[in-house]
């Protein structure tokens, strides 16, 4: 079976970097699952999680938004922040979204708005990434 | 004569302790520089990777313009400077901040030509007691930072350029040599330079397709660009504050220990004049005597 490099980087380190069978990554326009040879493509990505495929093995990694770019038998993926299952409170990500919600529950001005929303976001990602 | 010798003798004890201040200091400065020089070699290949792209959707399209690329007339200018949150670390901050004030006199007439976002508690204390107007600042910048720790003023410094508010942004920063050279350093951010951007990679670019258009991307790309390019700055500027502290308080070590030679030598003449006095004074009675 072929692979592909996927490559995780955030501004502090390279979170993850290994050979993978498959990658379905949530773009701004839609999933995509990329295999070995994709034609090359730039997108950005939405806060979710990213499913890796490696053997017979899944793994879900938490990937806060940001881009990806896909080469022959590469991809790389810029984010702010990417977190591994091991990495990830979930008792912290819980608060946060109890926090997100309440937040979204009040009224509250055009900006506060945006920013709950997006740490809701995050917070069920992360929740995600380690439910399954 | 015992009484000038005690005082020297306390003089010692105190430099002494000081000199075992400034060692502690060195040695938890040099360690900090080593993590702050991994730091700072660590988002190396996010910003590489970022630009790579940036330059891949500005070379292929043919005509691809973004206001973040385009330089227009500037009416107003923002100055982003970073500073450490402590002191002791030489003239690093001084000579950062007078670099940044002499520009200001120079470029502009009053202090409603530009704005001032700040990070590092020197650096706000030093521009709000000359009664400049901080737009925003970020104080206690841990020394191992975290990109979330300046998102928030990288963001709005990013944003200002975007919505008009000025129309040049500058980052101001001590940029790392070595352990014992920093230069203070004022770079244009924004706009980016188009021309960095065109000359063409090593690697054949392979050509991309783009999801949504190149257009879109670049709108959320290059605001990213900036606050990373914000973000290595702040890494450097952390650097450069340990080797300047590591720099400082090893001359301080070297001085207290000179110091310590001195008053010793001052310490045993004055003993020694002690003894002779003493001897000249017996000397002196047992002939009275005999």
């Amino acid at each position: 079976m072929s692979t592909l490099r996927l490559e995780i980087v955030t501004p502090e380190r390279i979170v993850y970097g290994e050979d993978v069978n498959m990658v379905v990554a949530h773009g701004v326009a839609g999933q995509l699952g990329i295999l070995p040879h994709h034609v090359p493509l730039i997108t950005p990505l939405k806060i979710a999680p990213l499913k890796v495929k490696k053997g017979n093995s899944e793994e879900l990694i938490a990937v806060h938004g940001g881009f990806m770019e896909v080469r022959k038998d590469k991809v790389v993926i810029l984010a702010e922040a990417a977190e591994q299952v091991a990495d990830i409170d979930v008792s912290r990500a819980n608060q946060a979204k109890e926090r997100a919600e309440q937040r979204l529950a009040g009224k509250n001005d055009h900006l506060d708005h945006k920013r709950a929303e997006l740490a809701l976001q995050r917070a069920v990602t992360r929740i995600q990434t380690t439910g399954k | 004569m015992a009484k000038g010798m005690r005082e020297i003798k306390r003089k010692i004890k105190s430099t002494q302790n000081t000199k075992q201040i400034t060692k502690a200091m060195e040695m938890v400065a040099a360690s900090k520089l080593r993590r702050a020089q991994n730091a700072a070699l660590a988002s190396r290949p996010y910003s590489d990777k970022l630009k790579e792209v940036v330059a891949s959707i500005a070379t292929s399209g043919s005509s691809v313009k973004h206001p973040m690329l385009e330089s227009r007339p500037i009416k107003r200018s923002a100055y982003l400077v970073i500073t450490s949150d402590r002191g002791q670390a030489g003239g690093l901050n001084s000579n950062l901040l007078k670099k940044l004030l002499e520009t200001l006199k120079e470029k502009h007439k009053s202090q409603d030509e530009f704005s001032l976002f700040v990070i590092g508690r020197k650096g706000y204390d030093f521009l709000v007691r000359r009664k400049y107007t901080v737009q925003q600042e970020a104080i206690g910048v841990p020394d191992s930072p975290t990109f979330a720790d300046i998102k928030s003023i990288a963001s709005a410094a990013v944003n200002g350029f975007e919505n008009g508010s000025y129309d040049e942004l500058f980052v101001v920063y001590n940029r790392f040599v070595n352990a014992v050279t920093q230069i203070p350093t004022l770079k244009q951010m924004l706009p980016l330079d188009a021309s960095e951007f065109s000359k063409k990679e090593s690697g054949a670019s392979a050509l991309y397709e783009y999801e949504p258009e190149p257009e879109a991307i670049l709108d959320v790309l290059l605001p990213k660009y900036a606050e990373t390019l914000v973000f290595s700055s702040l890494l450097e500027n952390k650097a450069s504050e340990f080797g300047a502290r590591m720099t400082a308080m090893s001359s301080a070590t070297k001085n207290a220990t000179k110091m310590i030679n001195e008053l010793t030598l001052h310490y045993n003449r004055a003993r020694q004049a002690a003894i002779t006095q003493e001897i000249t004074e017996i000397v002196g009675g047992a002939n009275a005597i005999s």
